[in-house]
């Protein structure tokens, strides 16, 4: 099976008053080609540090560690000239914010062109057309009378359908959706969901979906896996995760999705809060919050490590069956 | 557009009434005679009364600026107590140099200044950057008369390359512009390094860098007109003030422009051609400021003066 991404190890450290932080801890994974794998946590647990990670921008306050391999390139290893290359070409972003994520006094057009200028080598009239096709595309009507509007012209689901069709202009061979429909409205959510679906199917791009909604995993994602507090807790196929999660904060983060048919009074919710990287716990580091916690979860961090052919996890609670089985990737 | 401009321009009618009203009055506030200064030491009291009647300054202040007003909307700005010309011609005569100077300093300052803060918001917190930031708060701390007077000793007096002072040809404009550009380019480099660095930190700036675009297309194409906005304002007032002429470099150059014309007007108590002067010094304020708003509005397609909006 080719691996279009593969990632081990990769840590990327935050410094603050000389006090060096974990942001991204020890994180694993690969992407299969035309796969989608959802990475899911609270804010604050390191997802979107772990995705502009994979893009190298960071800029200068972060340092990444470990290895990254797109289509067998060491992107760590690259110059900064390499990644402008390969950014936008072999690997795109969709970001969070549509609203502020678009330059203000450049036009849609002219957004949307520079990058199939640099990476596909086009002249302006060239470009034009193709991003009036990919806005087409993306289903936005107009496109022509689009090309040249500024984007505060536009709405916010339009702005993120704008981002999708830039994002996907030069045919990347690895998609990053960074929470892209948490700042939608719920209608509006689920159309850009299908758009990136529809996208994902019709090119065969591979994706990786940030996102804190385990729904938008569901719907999107082939596998996921859950981080909490900079580090992967838990791994597996969408199914078998959502009707079997191990990790008791999995659980407990399917517990607090409001369900339609469970009737229940109250929605569970797990106390506490994610830890900053400056107050992680010397054990496991979802153990004050756990409410299966033993005398060894305070003491030492467990391993992630293959619970059975299915999921991997991060806990105490599964480590006797598996012990010695350390998980690679 | 054109409403728009049309209404700033009513207001800006408004503003110099108010204006000349002021000034009018604050002419005849402070102490000394334009009589006196003409005629010198020795005139006799008839002398001075006839010259005072003859000049309608003997008439009550409210019915001199009635009769001064009434010339001002006809476009006559009066007759120069010292000189016997009318205040329009001397002003004229006087504007080519001074507008001659501010461009020339203005382009100094607006490459010097927007150049050197682009560059150091670029290399922030290196070395570069520390230089920068030492020469510009070294010439913020200088005064224009003494580094004036130094460029004058250094360039002109030691090296020759420059005449010393007089003229208004291209040579002659090479040290007052260097020396009033390096100024305001000094304020000008720590505004636009300031606002570069805060437009870097943008969201649509990582998306710019999220398409492979590089440090030199991020700073011009993506930021720079961003950055712009903001400038934009305090370069159009350092221009208008170069316009009202620079009182003190003018001095020191000896530059016969509307600063030195004002100053002059001021103490021979030349109260038409201070009138004259002020005046004009407000109508430029006024012209800039609108051609602020319209640049605005070029810069930032947020701002839309009329509902329909022009082609992008």
């Amino acid at each position: 099976m080719t691996h279009v991404l593969e990632v081990s190890g990769l840590t990327t450290t935050f410094t603050k008053n000389e006090k060096a932080f974990k942001v991204v801890d020890d994180l694993s994974l690969y992407v299969r080609k035309g796969e989608a794998l959802g990475i899911v946590g609270e804010s604050g647990c390191g997802k979107s540090v772990a995705s502009l990670s994979l893009m190298r921008l960071l800029g200068k306050n972060g340092k990444t560690e470990g290895s990254i391999l797109l289509n067998g390139q060491k992107i760590l290893s690259c110059s900064e000239h390499e990644m402008q290359n390969i950014r936008g070409k072999e690997m795109a972003m969709i970001f969070q914010e549509p609203m502020t994520s678009l330059n203000p006094v450049l036009t849609i057009g002219r957004q949307m062109s520079e990058g199939l200028e640099k990476h596909e080598g086009m002249k302006r009239a060239q470009s034009k057309e193709k991003v009036i096709e990919l806005l087409t595309q993306v289903g936005i009507a107009r496109a022509n009378e689009i090309y040249h509007e500024y984007p505060h012209r536009l709405s916010g689901g339009m702005r993120q359908r704008v981002m999708i069709a830039m994002a996907i202009a030069c045919n990347p061979k690895l998609l990053i959706a960074d929470e892209p429909t948490t700042a939608l409205d719920v209608t509006i959510q689920a159309q850009i969901l299908q758009l990136i679906q529809n996208v994902r199917t019709e090119r065969g791009t591979s994706l990786i979906m940030i996102t804190h909604d385990l729904g938008v995993v569901a719907e999107t994602c082939d596998r996921v896996m859950v981080m909490y507090a900079g580090q992967v807790i838990e791994s597996a196929d969408v199914r078998t995760l959502l009707r079997n999660p191990k990790h008791p904060y999995t659980i407990g983060l399917i517990q607090s999705t409001p369900h339609r048919s469970k009737g229940q009074k109250r929605l569970y919710s797990i106390a506490g809060s994610v830890p900053t990287p400056e107050e992680y716990p010397q054990g496991c580091r979802f153990a004050p919050r756990c409410d299966k916690a033993m005398p060894v979860c305070l003491e030492q961090n467990p391993q992630l490590l293959a619970v059975d052919q299915a999921s991997d996890c991060r806990c105490w609670l599964y480590q006797e069956h598996t012990k010695g089985t350390a998980v690679n990737a | 557009m054109t409403q728009f401009i049309l209404k700033r321009l009513m207001s800006g009618v408004v503003v110099l009434f108010g204006l000349s009203v002021f000034t009018f009055m604050l002419i005849h506030f402070i102490p000394g005679d334009p009589v006196r200064i003409m005629l010198g030491q020795r005139a006799t009291v008839e002398q001075i009364e006839a010259l005072r009647e003859e000049l309608g300054l003997n008439k009550p202040l409210v019915s001199q600026y009635v009769s001064y007003a009434s010339g001002l909307i006809q476009g006559d700005l009066g007759t120069s107590l010292k000189t016997g010309r009318p205040v329009s011609t001397e002003i004229a005569e006087r504007f080519p140099a001074t507008a001659k100077m501010a461009v020339a300093s203005l382009g100094v300052a607006v490459i010097v200044g927007v150049g050197l803060g682009v560059i150091a918001a670029r290399f922030k917190d290196t070395f570069i950057d520390g230089m920068i930031m030492m020469f510009s708060t070294l010439g913020m701390a200088l005064p224009g008369f003494w580094l004036g007077l130094l460029v004058i000793l250094v360039f002109s007096v030691h090296l020759g390359w420059f005449p010393i002072a007089g003229g208004t040809g291209l040579l002659d404009i090479v040290l007052p512009a260097l020396t009033l550009g390096t100024l305001m380019a000094t304020a000008l480099s720590r505004l636009t390094r300031a606002g570069m660095v805060e437009i870097l930190s943008n969201d649509y700036i990582r998306t710019a860098r999220a398409k492979g675009m590089g440090e030199r297309i991020i700073l011009l194409r993506h930021a720079f007109r961003n950055v712009m906005i903001p400038i934009v304002a305090v370069i159009g007032l350092e221009f208008a003030g170069l316009l009202g002429g620079a009182v003190i470099v003018e001095q020191v150059f000896n530059w016969p422009g509307i600063g030195t014309l004002a100053i002059q007007a001021i103490s021979s108590r030349d109260f038409p051609m201070i009138q004259g002067t002020t005046l004009f010094i407000g109508a430029i304020y006024v012209v800039v400021v609108i051609v602020i708003d319209v640049l605005y509005a070029l810069l930032d397609p947020r701002i839309n003066f009329s509902a329909k909006r022009e082609g992008a």
